[in-house]
């Protein structure tokens, strides 16, 4: 309930449909009836790292998959990668990186794809004021059958390669401290091939119809939820876009360079994380700025502001294309957040092409190890965002501390942001519409963020909207679902 | 339509390193050892949309999950394909994978879904909790048995929790 000296009017939505897990919006009202503030939040994942103190280190890697559902070969790899220190062996052999490569870019062709065909399409082919009766995955399917086909066979080829380097969906050990378990056979190669030119082609597309999207609705989407952000992302030396590995680069909303190719080893030099009495979700910060200033976006629209350049051809002419709009300055539209997405997708899908056609796959020699450590940080990027795995371990081998940033939680401020710069654009007296509430979940979706690592059993809630006046006294409840 | 001419699909899911919600994926565990004739099996975290290319496959789906608040052991009850108004994450409901089988892919599978009862979901941990199993051993026994010799023809399931409690308590 909030504090009756704050003498504001609270209107809760909850949970926020279409994006992952539960979340709750609260919007704060002044005694002027006007928005105050905004707050998501979030459940997030807790009792983590009791769950995992005492374990052996090398069964981290699968362990930490149990995290969440959604994105577990996310979790595995940051993972494998911190305990690739631990036993010296983050040096990998070529076919170990490149299973590894294989595995994390079949993750993010099957989660954008996912995003864009399943959750997002609806608001781009329909509108956010569609009737939500069409505005679903559904609607595109009866309007656009071809689409809706792609998205399933698009997230389908990405789960094959995921099962092909990972193993099985639930018990995922394809990547251990120091290596790999297993290489690509001629056989799973050849079946990858067979499609890669479809999935390649609907990628294309993909790029198309966001572009599209983007650039002809350009007056409407460019203030929704948009705000001026720094960006943060991992970056190959040579400046490059790389998903797997790199150094941390961060730009302020105008493209310099606040930090640089700083080693991730040292995050905590860089990164500091607040604590906010009302969300169980952290707010990192980039130390050097403050919380005030320090806040940062990640994932697909970062990621392509950060890049100098992205090293599949079709993916940089596209990036080009992407960064034309802004007069090569970073992108800081919300909604710019689909188009880089698809960008991405088709980054990933190239990347598979060229490792499928690479003879390391079928390499024998799988794992490397060197000198042990006593602490490591294992950073990837998600579909979603930077990903932070810090881990110690004892003499026994046991894990004794683990520390992870999820990329949803990097992302907490700007989604905080977006919900409010929506709500104060379009909340209109003391109700909450369908229309508030269906442009609120577009912002948010906008992020893609797996707001939960909560279970996923029957008999959950379907969407409650509530709301409640400055004495907590609650005036109306809506539901859907 | 007879047990020996079907074609039966049964996904468990839910996520084993939170308690009772590893409730489905432990229930798939055991019914593939079982190796039923024209049973295929799968677990996953949750239900995605791809799921529904394999459902569109199959004569018979079961999608068997872990239930928070329904009725002990276990419910069993049918399901209808839903149009899809509530397609809300990255995971999906039963109903809805029912839906994109027969919408994107012509299938005319039936649905049913097991629910089995759990109680604790809020912690990490990789064990059920003692009520759990008892819950899941009354469900095995049960879809054991209806997918060796189950009568999916039959129009009188009910819907509601305790008609599969009846149902259950029968066929133990």
């Amino acid at each position: 309930m909030v504090a009756a000296t704050e003498r504001m009017q609270r209107i809760v939505i909850e949970p926020v449909t279409r994006v992952e897990g539960h979340g709750k919006v609260t919007i704060l009202l002044d005694e002027r009836k006007q928005v105050r503030q905004a707050r998501l939040h979030v459940v997030e994942f807790r009792g983590f790292e009791r769950f995992i103190q005492g374990r052996p280190f090398w069964e981290v890697p699968v362990l930490v998959q149990r995290l969440c559902g959604i994105c577990p070969v996310s979790h595995h790899l940051a993972a494998a990668k911190a305990m690739d220190r631990i036993v010296g062996g983050e040096n990998l052999t070529p076919t170990a990186e490149k299973m590894r490569r294989l595995m994390h870019y079949g993750q993010f062709f099957q989660s954008h794809a996912l995003h864009f065909f399943h959750l997002c399409s609806p608001d781009l082919l329909f509108g956010f004021d569609a009737d939500v009766a069409i505005r679903n995955v559904i609607g595109v399917a009866a309007k656009f059958p071809n689409l809706a086909v792609q998205g399933v066979m698009m997230r389908k080829y990405g789960q094959e390669i995921i099962k092909a380097t990972a193993g099985k969906k639930i018990h995922g050990t394809g990547a251990i401290p120091g290596g790999i378990n297993k290489n690509l056979s001629i056989a799973e190669r050849d079946g990858f091939l067979k499609d890669i030119e479809q999935m390649v082609q609907w990628s294309r597309e993909a790029v198309k119809i966001a572009k599209d999207y983007t650039v002809t609705n350009l007056k409407k989407v460019a203030p929704f939820g948009s705000f001026d952000s720094n960006h943060l992302s991992l970056i190959r030396q040579d400046g490059a876009m790389d998903l797997y590995h790199g150094n941390l680069r961060a730009i302020d909303p105008l493209g310099k360079k606040i930090f640089d190719q700083v080693d991730y080893q040292k995050y905590t030099d860089y990164i500091a994380e607040e604590v906010r009495s009302w969300s169980y979700m952290k707010f990192p910060f980039i130390k050097s700025l403050g919380p005030e200033k320090g806040w940062y976006r990640v994932g697909p629209l970062a990621r392509v502001n950060t890049a100098d350049f992205i090293d599949t051809p079709e993916a940089e002419a596209a990036r080009k294309e992407f960064m034309a709009v802004t007069d090569n300055k970073p992108n800081n539209l919300t909604m710019a957040y689909h188009w880089s997405r698809m960008i991405e997708l088709l980054h990933s899908i190239e990347k598979i092409e060229a490792l499928l056609h690479d003879k390391d796959l079928q390499g024998t020699d799988l794992v490397t190890k060197g000198q042990r450590r006593d602490e490591a940080v294992g950073l990837i990027e998600a579909p979603r965002g930077t990903l932070f795995h810090h881990y110690r371990v004892n003499d026994k081998d046991q894990v004794v501390m683990a520390n992870l940033i999820v990329s949803t939680t990097n992302n907490n401020e700007p989604m905080n942001r977006a919900v409010e710069k929506v709500a104060k654009d379009h909340l209109s007296g003391v109700t909450i519409t369908e229309g508030l509430l269906n442009h609120i979940e577009v912002a948010i979706r906008a992020y893609d963020p797996c707001l939960s690592c909560a279970t996923h059993a029957l008999g959950q809630m379907p969407l409650t909207v509530e709301l409640v006046d400055h004495e907590g006294k609650l005036l109306d409840t809506k539901s859907k679902g | 339509m007879s047990k020996k001419d079907a074609t039966i699909l049964l996904i468990g899911y839910g996520n084993p390193g939170r308690l009772d919600d590893g409730l489905g994926p432990a229930l798939a565990g055991v019914v593939e050892s079982l190796v039923l004739p024209a049973v295929t099996v799968d677990a996953d975290y949750q239900l995605t949309v791809e799921d529904a290319q394999a459902v569109a496959a199959h004569d018979i789906v079961v999608f068997a999950d872990a239930d928070s608040t329904g009725e002990a052991p276990f419910s069993f009850r049918p399901i209808e394909p839903q149009a899809g108004i509530n397609f809300s994450t990255h995971s999906i409901e039963p109903r809805q994978v029912l839906g994109l089988a027969h919408a994107l892919f012509g299938g005319r599978t039936r649905g049913f879904i097991l629910g089995i009862r759990g109680y604790d979901f809020d912690d990490f941990g990789e064990s059920l909790s003692p009520r759990a199993r008892v819950n899941l051993a009354a469900a095995i026994r049960f879809v054991e048995q209806f997918l060796r010799e189950g009568d999916f023809e039959r129009d009188d399931w009910d819907t509601d929790h305790s008609s599969g409690e009846v149902l259950a308590t029968s066929m133990r």
